[in-house]
């Protein structure tokens, strides 16, 4: 009876984890207030249930064959010699390997349609999303050990309190005065890394207003595990007020300031700032907000940006994954007679 | 003032203040460690074993005693890495809300850092190449190792990393820059403090060790099997180690370049991984994960050797699908190399290179989906002895299967987004590691124990190590997959939300679980060695095995086979055995044999001092311990006395007795 012992505690312990799970199903990451975490979770979903496919019936053997051919079962069969047949080995082969190419094409479509840099398509899964309306543009910069939002186009910043609209588009910007660390609202969509002298980004959307938790999610230090930020979903007229709110409020987020503010601290609480200098940002990632030190001393110097500064162009996306218009043409063509001279090339906003 | 500059030349920067006489912990830990050490010197002292140490096993270059030394290394500091283990369960369990907990982030840190870096460096090394020391030369029918001495130098460096790493539990600290040694962490700016430098300098030392045992080990299974034993003839576990030390070999090279240039950035102020002037962190996580991925199919590839060779045994049938198996793991290997970036997937790659290196990690559950269909097939109209290793492998199969499976859903990028970094990845990578390579490590230790020394293991406490680890796993690690799934993130130091706190506790349990295991594999290594009488094994085949390793005598003499084994098919042994070969009792020879030599021990000991000193900028002690390591080098090369035969009528005498030995047993 030993063999019985040896696998059931182990069978039963598994059957309890769905169950287990369950409980989690709540919470932000699997219960997420925004469009893109929320695709997210539903790819998490789809790929388990591929794998379950296979991976249901191979727990299955794996106890049906321990137990019926147990030393003591003498009604087994006993075949020392069965060590190939090419029939099973095809299907040992060629199993997994669907499994794998419906896995692999669910990601090679998900990567690039979830990809953070990419604009978002819809608002969610009811609402189209308006071709014309611009993104709210926020700047996230992580200090030790706080979370500093800038918000250029309606002139103010935070530090440790994130609030956006809902169904509307976020664009985020992201860099770092030190650490590497993640930027991470479970809710609202994955994580993404903030690093010194590199700048990347993310699109965004939330639909459900409410108060969610934010965090750094890359160890980076003593403060790690209390920089946390607060993120608030309101509508656009709640948003407005919010921005008026700390408009009035707070200090401007001058240079003085915010060498200040750089300066390691943990445990910080929401700060509001009635306004940032323009081009803070920008400095930031060029490394160069101290006065008198040169912007751009980079890998990328000459050009004049942080190191690992983005193209002037954007970011570089293969011709595989352009559409026929967007590939556009080598220079050196002679444009057909009578077209229009090509478009200057997209322009950062930063630039 | 002529004194303080004094001591700074002597000392570097080692003060009494680098000792943590004000932190309580460690100064407990510090007593009793050297108590223990104190009464292990007493012991050695009083019976005089000293120079029987010595001569038997330090200065030892027999493949067998390194490989029973590594084992040692290996379980001694499995015990180090699993209080770290145990702190931060218990940091976790109790730091919610106001309570801050026990450990405060600057020690914490350190915790989770030593954590990771004894477990993969100074556990799962040691005890993966000590296997492959002790048992692959067997296999292959072989007498020691291609290169004896390296062996024995190999092994000692790792000594003297894993004693680095030791040391800095008391004098200094540790490095706070997590199991990789992360920068911007670990920058000179921001860690100006010993910690990365124990870490970098252990790990090259250890790393230069592991390098070197590659090597060695490769060249033996190219250059020394038995006459017949073609590649395709080899046992299982000697392709999987062939193709471990091949990765090995191709990617610590990669991790000594990484350190050394963050050893520059520490010590001669470039900027390869800095902030600034050209500067790039990003540089330093893409090599370390280059050699990061395949390191994990160094420790996890022995381990599917381990299970194939313990499946065919205990079911008793050949494997099916050697070939199939064989290819999926040279398939494996290759892909491995293909696979880093999916470590940083949220770095921001864009979307093509993301779902190329997604769908390579992929790809590789292909080969190793195989490899569980096979042992499943093997298993199939067998007549399974659910002996403990029989046991450690079908709880392998049950446990590492979910954690491959949460292992290819981290491999879908935007899965991965929120994921990375979260109590899930950590959970899955312990999945994959305790069910695949320790659960390898202890079947493979009951396994081949009675090989090793004479007697089998003491079956009881055997399963009470085997409940232990299993359950411990799993009601350890579920609650950490569910929060994980909630959105909560690794090497965090304390939490504010309560509702989670019951995981945490459950998570606390189980590590409490499997301390239960591992007290119980000390208990049963010592009632076996009591009760070695009642369990001796004379035959030297207690398992009716079927690999060359079983056809000698346990343990094996010095020079393991008398006659070198002339194979014919795969399962070389059990074939013979088939064909009721006969041993043969007359006509032996000299046979020629490396002498021991102490080389090994006086380098690693000067690469330790070299390492200390440059940890506590000592810098007359570097220049002397480097001078020392040349002067040593040079002189052990005009040592000509090398080797000696061991006499034909002393082989005969052994062989005679184990005749005897046989005799009386059948």
């Amino acid at each position: 009876m030993r063999e019985v012992i040896s696998t059931s505690p182990a069978r039963r312990l598994l059957a309890l984890l769905p169950l287990a799970a369950l409980s989690a199903c709540d919470r932000a990451v699997l219960n997420p207030a925004g469009d893109i975490a929320l695709q997210q979770r539903d790819i998490i979903y789809i790929s388990t249930a591929l794998m379950l496919l296979i991976i249901v019936p191979v727990l299955a053997l794996i106890v049906v064959f321990a137990w019926r051919y147990r030393d003591g079962n003498k009604d087994a069969t006993y075949d020392p010699h069965f060590d190939h047949s090419t029939a099973l080995e095809l299907v040992i082969w060629s199993a997994p390997l669907l499994i794998i190419i419906c896995l692999g094409a669910l990601t090679w479509w998900s990567t690039h349609l979830l990809d953070p840099f990419r604009p978002i398509n819809r608002i969610s899964a009811e609402k189209a999303i308006d071709p014309k309306a611009k993104p709210l543009v926020i700047q996230v910069v992580s200090l030790d050990w706080k979370w500093l939002f800038i918000y250029p186009e309606q002139g103010v910043a935070t530090v440790n309190e994130l609030v956006l609209p809902i169904d509307r588009q976020v664009r985020f910007d992201l860099t770092s005065t030190n650490m590497m660390n993640t930027f991470y609202a479970p809710t609202l969509a994955g994580m993404i890394y903030t690093m010194p002298g590199m700048r990347s980004t993310m699109h965004a959307v939330l639909n459900k207003p409410g108060q969610y938790d934010g965090m750094s999610a890359n160890y980076s230090g003593a403060g790690f595990s209390d920089m946390h930020f607060k993120l608030y979903g309101v509508a656009q007229g709640g948003f407005d007020n919010w921005v008026a709110r700390v408009k009035a409020s707070g200090p401007v987020l001058d240079t003085a300031r915010f060498l200040e503010l750089e300066k390691p601290t943990d445990k910080v609480p929401a700060m509001y700032f009635s306004g940032a200098e323009a081009d803070l940002f920008d400095r930031i990632f060029k490394r160069c907000v101290k006065p008198g030190t040169p912007c751009g001393t980079g890998m990328h110097g000459m050009q004049g940006g942080g190191h690992g500064a983005m193209p002037e162009k954007g970011k570089p996306e293969g011709a595989l994954m352009k559409q026929g218009e967007e590939k556009g043409r080598g220079e050196s063509l002679t444009p057909p007679p009578g077209a229009q001279p090509s478009p200057a090339p997209h322009s950062h906003q930063e630039r | 003032m002529f004194t303080e500059s004094l001591a700074r030349t002597i000392f570097g920067r080692l003060t009494f203040e680098s000792f943590p006489l004000h932190e309580p912990i460690l100064l407990v830990t510090f007593i009793v460690v050297g108590l223990l050490g104190l009464g292990l010197v007493g012991v050695v002292t009083k019976y005089r074993l000293w120079g029987w140490l010595w001569r038997e096993w330090f200065t030892s270059i027999d493949h067998k005693k390194i490989g029973i030394m590594y084992m040692i290394l290996g379980i001694i500091m499995l015990l180090r890495g699993f209080s770290d283990a145990i702190m931060m369960r218990l940091q976790q369990a109790m730091a919610f809300g106001d309570n801050p907990g026990y450990l405060p982030p600057h020690h914490y840190d350190q915790v989770f850092s030593a954590h990771g870096t004894i477990m993969i460096f100074f556990v799962a090394i040691p005890l993966i190449v000590g296997l492959v020391n002790y048992i692959m030369p067997l296999q292959i029918g072989a007498r020691d190792v291609a290169f004896p001495f390296l062996n024995n130098l190999s092994f000692w460096l790792t000594v003297a990393g894993a004693l680095l790493v030791m040391i800095s539990l008391f004098v200094g600290e540790f490095s706070r820059g997590g199991w990789l040694n992360y920068v911007p962490v670990t920058n000179l700016q921001n860690s100006p403090d010993t910690g990365p430098d124990y870490y970098l300098w252990a790990l090259q030392i250890a790393g230069i060790g592991t390098t070197l045992s590659a090597i060695n080990m490769v060249t033996t299974i190219i250059k020394m099997r038995a006459p017949g034993m073609t590649m395709m003839k080899m046992p299982i576990f000697c392709w999987t180690a062939l193709c471990s030390n091949v990765l090995a070999i191709a990617i610590f090279p990669v991790l000594t370049g990484a350190f050394a240039l963050l050893m520059l950035d520490r010590y001669v102020g470039t900027n390869f991984f800095t902030n600034d002037l050209g500067g790039n962190p990003m540089m330093y996580w893409n090599l370390v994960w280059i050699w990061g991925h395949p390191e994990v199919y160094v420790l996890v590839l022995p381990a599917f050797g381990i299970y194939s060779e313990i499946t065919s045994t205990f079911t008793g049938k050949r494997l099916f699908g050697y070939s199939s198996m064989v290819y999926a793991t040279v398939v494996i290997t290759i892909l491995s190399y293909l696979v880093w970036l999916h470590h940083f997937f949220t770095m921001g790659s864009g979307a093509s290179v993301n779902s190329f290196f997604g769908i390579a990690t992929m790809v590789i559950s292909i080969p190793t989906g195989a490899k569980i269909f096979n042992w499943l097939f093997t298993m199939y109209r067998g007549r399974i002895r659910f002996e403990l290793p029989m046991m450690w492998v079908i709880a392998f199969m049950i446990t590492f299967v979910v954690g491959g499976m949460t292992g290819v859903l981290l491999a879908v990028p935007p899965a991965d987004f929120v994921l990375h970094n979260s109590l899930f990845l950590v959970a899955h990578f312990h999945n994959v590691i305790i069910g695949g390579v320790v659960f390898a490590l202890f079947a493979a230790m009951d396994y081949w124990f009675p090989k090793a020394f004479g007697f089998r293991l003491d079956p009881f406490w055997g399963k009470v190590t085997f409940w232990g680890w299993v359950v411990g796993y799993w009601v350890a690690w579920t609650p950490i997959y569910i929060v994980g799934l909630m959105g909560t993130t690794r090497r965090v130091n304390h939490f504010d939300d309560p509702s989670l706190q019951i995981y945490f506790v459950i998570a606390a349990i189980g590590a409490g679980i499997i301390l239960i295991g591992i007290l119980a594999f000390v208990i049963q290594i010592a009632v076996s060695i009591l009760n070695r009488e009642k369990l001796r094994d004379t035959t030297g085949d207690p398992w009716n095995g079927r690999t060359l390793e079983w056809s000698t005598s346990s343990p094996p003499p010095a020079y393991n086979f008398a006659f070198t084994p002339q194979v014919h098919d795969l399962d070389a042994w059990y074939d013979m055995k088939d064909r009721h070969a006969q041993r043969p009792t007359t006509g032996f020879k000299p046979i020629h044999m490396p002498r021991n030599t102490g080389a090994g021990v006086i380098l690693s000991g000067l690469a330790m001092a070299l390492g200390f000193a440059m940890i506590w900028y000592m810098w007359w002690l570097a220049i002397a311990a480097v001078a020392g390591l040349f002067v040593v080098a040079i002189v052990h090369t005009f040592n000509y006395n090398r080797d000696y035969f061991i006499p034909a009528d002393e082989v005969a005498q052994s062989e005679d007795a184990r005749t005897k030995l046989l005799a009386a047993g059948a």
